[in-house]
Parts: C-alpha cells; sequence; structure tokens
C-alpha cells in the first residue's frame, strides 16, 4: 500500500456575495498517495480551481473554507495559523499556475526567485541554493542552467518559463504538487513536454500530483485517479481506465462525447453536446446538481440530493440515482455499436 | 435558507438572466455612499444657482452703506434679513452666494465643454490612428503640459483684458490635457478588441466606428475626466479672480468674494469663511461624484 | 469542379519591431510567401503553433492587415482594389473570443442588425424580422433582442457572433479559434452549429485553429504553418493518414486522445519555437526537426507538389527529381 500524502475529507467553500451565499464546492473528498496522480476534471465554475487553493489555503479572502480533514502527511493542517502554513506552502506543497508569468516577479531573477525559497524554507546557503537550482533546472530540461539563473522571466518563452516554474516549485522537494491548467496557455507541442516531463519528475521524487485541467485528452493521458467535477460536486470519481472506459455519470458521459477523437468520431458527424448551462450555486440546492441538463432525470432527481455510491467496480464512485448497469446501458443506446 | 427542507428547483437557463447593466448601475448608485452624497449637495448647489433670481432674498447688486460687514445670524449684530450677513458694500452675502454660485458653475462647465470637445477630439484621434497622427499630437500634448495654467491664463488675461467668455474661452483652451491623455488611452485600448476589428469586417466606416464602437466604451473615463475638469476650472477661475484677472467686479463670484473679503481676514473671518467653504464643498461633492460614477460605470463584469 | 473563391498569391507581410532602446527597427516577417487557393465548398484548416502567422494571413484575407507583398483575390477579384462594403458582403470573421468580439455597450439586437444598416438596407422595417430569423437559426432565444453582451453566457455570446457574421449571407467566413475559449460541452454545441450552417446557407470556411481534433472533425483541406510559411498543405485525410512534413508528425503525436492506455507522447520537438525576428537559416524548421540533414541549416527547401497539395521539406527533393 502506497503512502498516502493528502487527504481531503469533506471539504466545502463557501462565498458570501449580494445575492447570498454562494456555495462554491459543496464536501469534496479525495485522497493522493505519493507518486499518484489525481486529476480533478470540469468545466468552468465547477470549483475545481478552488477546491486547488483550499488545499494550500489561498482562497480569497472573503471565501469561508471548512472540512472534517485536511491532512498533508497524516498531519493536520486545517486549522493551523497562518505562519505554520506559510512553512508548508512552497516547502512540503508546492503550486504551478497555468501563466506562469503572474506567479514568476519581473523584477527579480529567476536565480534569485528559486534560490530565495530553499534559503527562506531550508537555511541553505546562498551556493547551496544555487547548485540546487542549477541541478533543477537541468532536469526540467533547461540548457546552459547556469547562465539562465541571471535573466529575468520575461526573457523566456512561455514553454521554458513554465519549466522554470517547475523547478522552482521542486527546490525544497515537496510531498506534493498541484498543477492548475498547467499547458492549458501552450502551445500543443509544448504542452506534450511540459506533461511528460511533469509525469516523470513526479516518479523520480515520488511526490503526490495533483493536477486540475478541463482537457480530456490530458486526464486521460497523464491520471492515476480522475475525479469529475460538475456545479461544485464531484460527480464520478475512479482510476482513469474506469472513467474513460466505463463513464457512468451522465455528465461524464456526456462530456466525452463532446469532443471528436481522431480515428473514432466520424468525420463531420455531429458531436454529443449537453444542453442548458451550469446552474447558479447561490442558495441551498436539494436536488442532482446535474438534473436540470439531464435527459434520464425524473422528478425524483429534481426533489432529492444524490450522493456518491459505489459503481461497477471498487474505488469507483459515481453520483446518480441510476444503476451502474442503467448508466452503462443508456450510454451504449446513444453509441450504436 | 429557512425553507432548506423545501426542495428548489433549479432556476432553467431561462430564468437565470442577469440583470441589465442599467439595473446593476442604478444599484450600484444607491448603494455608493460618496456618490448619493456628492450628487445630493450639488444639486441643492445647481438649484440655489438655477433659481437664485427667484430665491434670493437681495439684489445681489444693492449696495447700502449703513448696513456694511453685518454678521451672519449667528454673529453678534446678525439678523434673518441678512443671513449671512453683508460685505463691505453692504451687499446681502446670501444672495451674492447664490448669484456667485451661477458664475462659478457657468464658467466650470462651459470651460469643461469646451475643453471636453478639442481633448476629446484630439485623444481619440491619437488613440484610434496611432502612428504619425499619434506623434504629432503627444507632441501637442507635452506642449501643453509644460505650459503653467495659471501663468499663461493671467498673461493673456492681462493682455485682451477680462471678461466671464474671455476666462470661459482662456480656461476652456488649457485644460484640455487630461482629457486628451485619459481618451488617448482609453481608446488605444477599445480599439484593439475584436468588435472594432469585426465592425471594420463589416465594411464600417471610420467615423461610425469611432461615433458607434469606441466611444461608448470610452464614454466612463470620459464622464470622470469631466467631472474633474468642471472641478478644475472652478478652482482656476476662483484663482484668477483673486487675484483681480477672473471675473470683474461687481459680477458676484466666490473667489471674487474672497479676494474681496481678505483685508477683513482677523476681523470677520466669515467674509472669507463663507465663499472658502463654499468652493472646498462645491469641489469635494464635484470629486465624489467622479469616483463615484468610475466606481459605478466600471465594466459590467466587475463586482 | 469546384470554383476557386480565395486565391492568396505570394502573400507577404512584414512588420517592424523595435529592437530596444538603442538598437533600430528589425523586420519580422509576419507571413512569408504564402499561397493559399480556398474552393467553394471547402472547409481550410490552417494550424500552427502560436506566432506562425495564421492570424495575420486571415486579417489580411479580411483585409483588416494590408499586404507588405502579393495579392489577394476574393471572387476572382482582387481585394485592394475592392470597395470595403463589397467585401464584408463575401467575407465575414468570427473571432476566439466572444467577450471581446461583442461590443458591451450594444444591445443583442443592434450587434446583429448592424451589418444591415451599414450595408444600407432598404427596408428598416423587415431588419427586426431577419435578425430573429438569424437568431433562431443560430440557436438565441428571441427575447435575448433587446439583453446586452453580459448578460449571456460564452456559447450564446459566439452565436450572436455568429448571426452578425451570417446574416448578410456571405460566402466565406473566417473563423479563429472560434471554440477554443469555450468550455468542451459549449465548443461541441459550436461545432456542431457552424456543420449545420455550412450546408444550409452553402458558406466556405477558413478555420484557424491550435486544436488538431477539431481540425480533423470539421475541416476538408489542412494547411499547415511554420514560421510564416505552409510548410505542407493536404485533403484532411491524407494529411492525417501520412503526414509527410517532420513538423506535421510532430504536430499529430501531440494530439492528445482520451485514451487512459497510453501515455503522453514524445514529440521530439528539442528546442523551443525560434524567435521569429532571428529566423534559423536555410529550412526554419531545422532546429527541432527529427529527421535533420546536412544541407537543412543552408538551403530552404521549395515547395514540392503533392498528389493532395504540397510539401516544403528537403526529405522529398529526391521524388521531385525523380519525377521530374
Amino acid at each position: 500500500m502506497a503512502e498516502r500524502i493528502l487527504t481531503v475529507d469533506n471539504l466545502k467553500i463557501d462565498i458570501p456575495v449580494p445575492a447570498g451565499m454562494l456555495h462554491a464546492v459543496q464536501g469534496v473528498s479525495f485522497k493522493v498517495d505519493r507518486g499518484e496522480t489525481l486529476c480533478i476534471v470540469g468545466e468552468s465554475g465547477c470549483g475545481k480551481s478552488l477546491t486547488s487553493l483550499a488545499i494550500m489555503d489561498l482562497l480569497p479572502g472573503k471565501a469561508i473554507r471548512t472540512a472534517t480533514t485536511l491532512e498533508l502527511d497524516n498531519e493536520n493542517v486545517l486549522d493551523i495559523t497562518e505562519d505554520k502554513m506559510a512553512d508548508i506552502r512552497g516547502n512540503r506543497m508546492g503550486m504551478i499556475f497555468q501563466e506562469p508569468m503572474t506567479s514568476l516577479n519581473p523584477a527579480y531573477t529567476i536565480g534569485n526567485q528559486m534560490e530565495e525559497t530553499l534559503i527562506r524554507h531550508r537555511k541553505a546557503s546562498r551556493e547551496e541554493a544555487r547548485d540546487r537550482a542549477v541541478f533543477l533546472l537541468e532536469k526540467v530540461g533547461i540548457t546552459a542552467a547556469r547562465s539562465r539563473l541571471r535573466q529575468y522571466p520575461h526573457q523566456l518563452s512561455g514553454g521554458l518559463r513554465q519549466r522554470v516554474m517547475i523547478a522552482m516549485t521542486l527546490m525544497c522537494g515537496p510531498d506534493l504538487i498541484i498543477a492548475d491548467e498547467p499547458t492549458t496557455a501552450l502551445d500543443v507541442t509544448i504542452q506534450a513536454q511540459i506533461l511528460l516531463l511533469l509525469a516523470e519528475l513526479q516518479k523520480e521524487f515520488n511526490m503526490g500530483l495533483i493536477l486540475i485541467t478541463h482537457d480530456l485528452g490530458v486526464v486521460a493521458r497523464v491520471a492515476d485517479r480522475v475525479a469529475v467535477m460538475y456545479a461544485g460536486q464531484i460527480v464520478e470519481q475512479g482510476s482513469a481506465k474506469q472513467v474513460f472506459e466505463n463513464p457512468t455519470h451522465p455528465y461524464t458521459q456526456g462530456l466525452l462525447e463532446c469532443i471528436p477523437i481522431p480515428g473514432k468520431t466520424a468525420r463531420g458527424s455531429h458531436l454529443g453536446s449537453i444542453p442548458g448551462i451550469v446552474p447558479s450555486l447561490i442558495g441551498e440546492m436539494n436536488c442532482c446538481h446535474f438534473a436540470e441538463r439531464c435527459s434520464y432525470a425524473s422528478n425524483h432527481c429534481h426533489s432529492a440530493v444524490v450522493d456518491l455510491r459505489p459503481g461497477f467496480t471498487n474505488a469507483h464512485d459515481y453520483r446518480c440515482v441510476m444503476s451502474p448497469e442503467q448508466c452503462a446501458d443508456n450510454l451504449k443506446q446513444k453509441v450504436p455499436a | 435558507m429557512a425553507n432548506g427542507t423545501i426542495a428548489k428547483k433549479l432556476p432553467s437557463a431561462d430564468q437565470i438572466l442577469e440583470p441589465s447593466p442599467f439595473q446593476l448601475m442604478m444599484r450600484r448608485v444607491l448603494g455608493h455612499a460618496g456618490m448619493t452624497f456628492g450628487g445630493g449637495v450639488l444639486i441643492l448647489i445647481f438649484a440655489a444657482a438655477l433659481f437664485a433670481p427667484i430665491l434670493s432674498p437681495h439684489d445681489p447688486y444693492t449696495q447700502d452703506l449703513t448696513k456694511r460687514f453685518l454678521d451672519p445670524v449667528w454673529g453678534a449684530t446678525g439678523s434673518w434679513e441678512h443671513p449671512l450677513g453683508t460685505d463691505k458694500f453692504g451687499r446681502d452675502y446670501l444672495s451674492r452666494m447664490m448669484f456667485g454660485a451661477r458664475t462659478s458653475l457657468l464658467i466650470g462647465f462651459s470651460a469643461m465643454l469646451i475643453s471636453g470637445i478639442l481633448g476629446t477630439a484630439l485623444g481619440v484621434a491619437a488613440g484610434y490612428f496611432g502612428g504619425r497622427v499619434d506623434i504629432v499630437i503627444t507632441f501637442i500634448i507635452t506642449t501643453r503640459l509644460a505650459m503653467p495654467v495659471i501663468l499663461v491664463a493671467l498673461v493673456v488675461v492681462a493682455l485682451i483684458g477680462s471678461s466671464l467668455t474671455i476666462v470661459i474661452w482662456v480656461l476652456g483652451l488649457l485644460i484640455w490635457d487630461r482629457f486628451a491623455v485619459v481618451m488617448r488611452a482609453a481608446t488605444q485600448q477599445a480599439r484593439n478588441m475584436d468588435y472594432v476589428a469585426a465592425a471594420k469586417a463589416l465594411g464600417c466606416s471610420t467615423f461610425r466606428i469611432v461615433l458607434t464602437e469606441i466611444m461608448p466604451n470610452v464614454a466612463n473615463a470620459l464622464i470622470v475626466v469631466a467631472t474633474l475638469e468642471v472641478a478644475h476650472a472652478i478652482f482656476l477661475e476662483a484663482s484668477l479672480s483673486f487675484l483681480g484677472l477672473g471675473v470683474q467686479p461687481p459680477t458676484p463670484s466666490w473667489g471674487l468674494m474672497v479676494s474681496e473679503g481678505k483685508g477683513m481676514m482677523f476681523f470677520k473671518a466669515w467674509v472669507i469663511a463663507i465663499p472658502g467653504t463654499a468652493l472646498f464643498m462645491l469641489m469635494l461633492c464635484i470629486n465624489l461624484l467622479g469616483d463615484g460614477i468610475r466606481d459605478v460605470t466600471a465594466p459590467e463584469n466587475r463586482n | 469542379m469546384s470554383n476557386v473563391i480565395i486565391q492568396a498569391t505570394d502573400v507577404t507581410k512584414t512588420f517592424m519591431i523595435s529592437g530596444g532602446f538603442f538598437q533600430g527597427k528589425r523586420p519580422l516577417h509576419a507571413v512569408n510567401g504564402v499561397d493559399l487557393t480556398v474552393n467553394q465548398g471547402d472547409v481550410v484548416a490552417l494550424v500552427g503553433e502560436s506566432g506562425c502567422g495564421k492570424t495575420t494571413l486571415a486579417r489580411m484575407i479580411l483585409g483588416l492587415e494590408p499586404l507588405t507583398s502579393g495579392s489577394v483575390e476574393v471572387d476572382s477579384k482582387p481585394l485592394s482594389g475592392q470597395n470595403r462594403l463589397d467585401v464584408a458582403k463575401l467575407l465575414q470573421p468570427i473571432f476566439q473570443d466572444p467577450y471581446s468580439s461583442l461590443n458591451p455597450r450594444k444591445s443583442i439586437g443592434s450587434i446583429i442588425t448592424l451589418p444591415l444598416k451599414v450595408q444600407g438596407d432598404q427596408n428598416p422595417d423587415t431588419w427586426r424580422r431577419r435578425a430573429e430569423e438569424m437568431m433562431e437559426l443560430v440557436g438565441l432565444p428571441r427575447r435575448v433582442f433587446q439583453n446586452y453582451p453580459s448578460q449571456l453566457s460564452g456559447g450564446q455570446r459566439q452565436r450572436v457572433a455568429i448571426a452578425r457574421a451570417l446574416i448578410n449571407r456571405p460566402r466565406v467566413v473566417i473563423c479563429d479559434e472560434p471554440t477554443s475559449a469555450l468550455d468542451v460541452s459549449v465548443q461541441s454545441q459550436i461545432l456542431n452549429l457552424l456543420q449545420d450552417l455550412r450546408s444550409e446557407l452553402n458558406l466556405t470556411y477558413v478555420i484557424i485553429s491550435h486544436n488538431l481534433a477539431v481540425v480533423e472533425h470539421i475541416a476538408t483541406k489542412v494547411a499547415v504553418m511554420y514560421l510564416g510559411r505552409i510548410v505542407e498543405e493536404a485533403d484532411t485525410e491524407t494529411l492525417f493518414t501520412k503526414p509527410q512534413h517532420p513538423y506535421t508528425e510532430a504536430l499529430l503525436s501531440s494530439v492528445l486522445t482520451p485514451d487512459p492506455n497510453l501515455d503522453v507522447p514524445d514529440t521530439h520537438l528539442g528546442a523551443a519555437y525560434p524567435n521569429p525576428v532571428e529566423p534559423p537559416s536555410g529550412c526554419t524548421f531545422h532546429p527541432r526537426c527529427a529527421k535533420v540533414m546536412d544541407h537543412c541549416s543552408t538551403r530552404s527547401p521549395k515547395a514540392i507538389p503533392t498528389s493532395e497539395g504540397s510539401v516544403e521539406c528537403h526529405l522529398y527533393d529526391k521524388a521531385q527529381g525523380a519525377a521530374a
């Protein structure tokens, strides 16, 4: 059994807005082991980015975070002081954002910024820090690393910046990395390189990795486990194989039909679509969140809360009143074999 | 949340149309304390100026040397006959304040209009066309910024004499710089939006694009600058009048009243305190209103 | 068989970029001698990484950007001599970001009827009816006529942009990343809509996209661009099954299909995208090419006609020699 690195249980995020209380994340639970990649996938506004910020305790000021459990390496990080959290952040948990330009400080050289993390968290000397920075820059595939240390972020291309960002996150040898859409701002060719790099480094340093994305292609290729989020809840959770080969929740099924797959989707044919729009999360909602857009919804779906329940196989949960068999049948009928 | 147990049907796509920009704006206007206060006081000052001939208790020009320097009602020699007292010629101070407000507001708004048209035209042209046009206009703006407004106004007024019209034109032709700078920046931003490219691709004329695509999107910045420039012009008029080169006596003007009262400053402080306070309040309220408009008309997606 | 609707010949666009405080301006060849033929009824996709010049090329075809040299003919008439209004009737754009392509200060109704107004349409009383017909066609509810863009979702906004582009029944629509700013479920709706409109209104599309899965799904012909040149051009079937240029191969291998049994591919595109101000010598792709040969860094390849299009690569020099 692999070593558990992160446990999140019943995480809720509420944001007071003029119109009431916005329940952005409503009881999300998941676990990440060392060396495991969890992908959180969902469309804009589903709460996936807020979830990642909540783990880092970086939520915007007004947001209220509650959870039953939030443990990093079996150590409670839910109610600790801001000082203690600041020691953990960037040290044992690292975060990679979508746009590296906004997370790198344009006024300092990348060497300075990389060394600073190690000096602050590990009381390392400047020389030790510099050696580690060079080692990691080479690790992320940057040539002439020692001279790169003197460059400023704007002198690097987008792909290089993201590599620097990854190297910087690795400076203190974190246990967990959270990457929020790390490749969305990059070209497809660079995207593949960055993902490959992340996966390699994760195995090499035996870290937990949470990858937040909306791109199902990325998820399928990178993830060990997948959590599909919709309107603040996880609607399906399982291994990548389980979720992509036996999608059970109608939303997951719908999402997979929306993207053209070269070689599978007939060229020029109609793609699947999910009618309607994401519900407002302001106020209480005592129903299946997907009911309004679901073609199988019954009256029951509109009037009762639906809980996660086990699917066909072990460790594959989904949030729907229909049985796994019924869901599988629905899928078969939609796609004439 | 009290009826949490009662099932709430999700709103369908049809129902969650958000309120229109106008509705959103009204909500924000009423929720903005500074703007409500500034706007409210400004309306009072406007009303007093507009209806001065009806509301004022006395003629602002009638002199009565037997009643010189009467205190306001709260002073020793005060009475309700002259609520704010009288000046050195025995003219009713309240009436002069009300007519003075007319002068101030007239100059403020006229100068703002002149400078606004000039500055906006230059700024939008520089921002929209860019290139050489921008270089030339930026040079004109820089030249203008290098000239000290008060000194230039003093020279012009000293050379060609002083009247209400001349003060308005001098100020109007001097204070367009902020319009030009702000409009240039706002236009540069709007010019690169895809909706401008879409309008070009539809074959719209440049005139139509500037008028219907650019202007509505730079209007909020324009309104903010306009309010601030009204305050600026009023302030400059008061300064000029104080120096004796603005509005000429006996026309009432707040700046002139401060100037006329400065000899009595240590004996009858209210003589300059009243127009001074009025100027301060007017400036404050216009600025509050300007800030409020900026907050309220901010792009719709900011919340 | 099919008649040519857009013919771009040796199109070049050079921007002068200031190189810094003490340096003079340097030329950036955003588009460097491109030939492109679009036939009536085609869906031509321009693909490539950011900075390859695909958006600049599209803007030149639309007449939004003057050409440095070369010519674009639309419907057999040169673009440069034509009245903007006449071009607008033939060609219309759809932009990537529906949040910036609609004027936030105008109502949906006035946005959709603007093309009628600009063209000086004779019957103003029919405008509203025609706009509503168009809205129905693109799947917008009629009641949003009075609304403002900020009140609509991203997908609805993109539908408004499509309605505006199509109300004067143009023959060619140039779509710059029409779905990449949208969520997955909305993206499929817009793609379906574009497909339907194409057959219904007999449209020709030029689609710019970096999403090759989308391109494969919707395009009939693909042109791959690299550093201002079209390096390979072929019909979709051929290009996706038998890519010839090493860059096309790399691009195709970087497509991530949602298959959990596969890993992230290695594209072997080592170095980063080159700085377009200082393009590499010879074949501009040679520093990243997996099949690079000695003379690639010294000689620029010429376009070599293939059965379905053309390819610009020294690998196929010999084949040409044999054919000649």
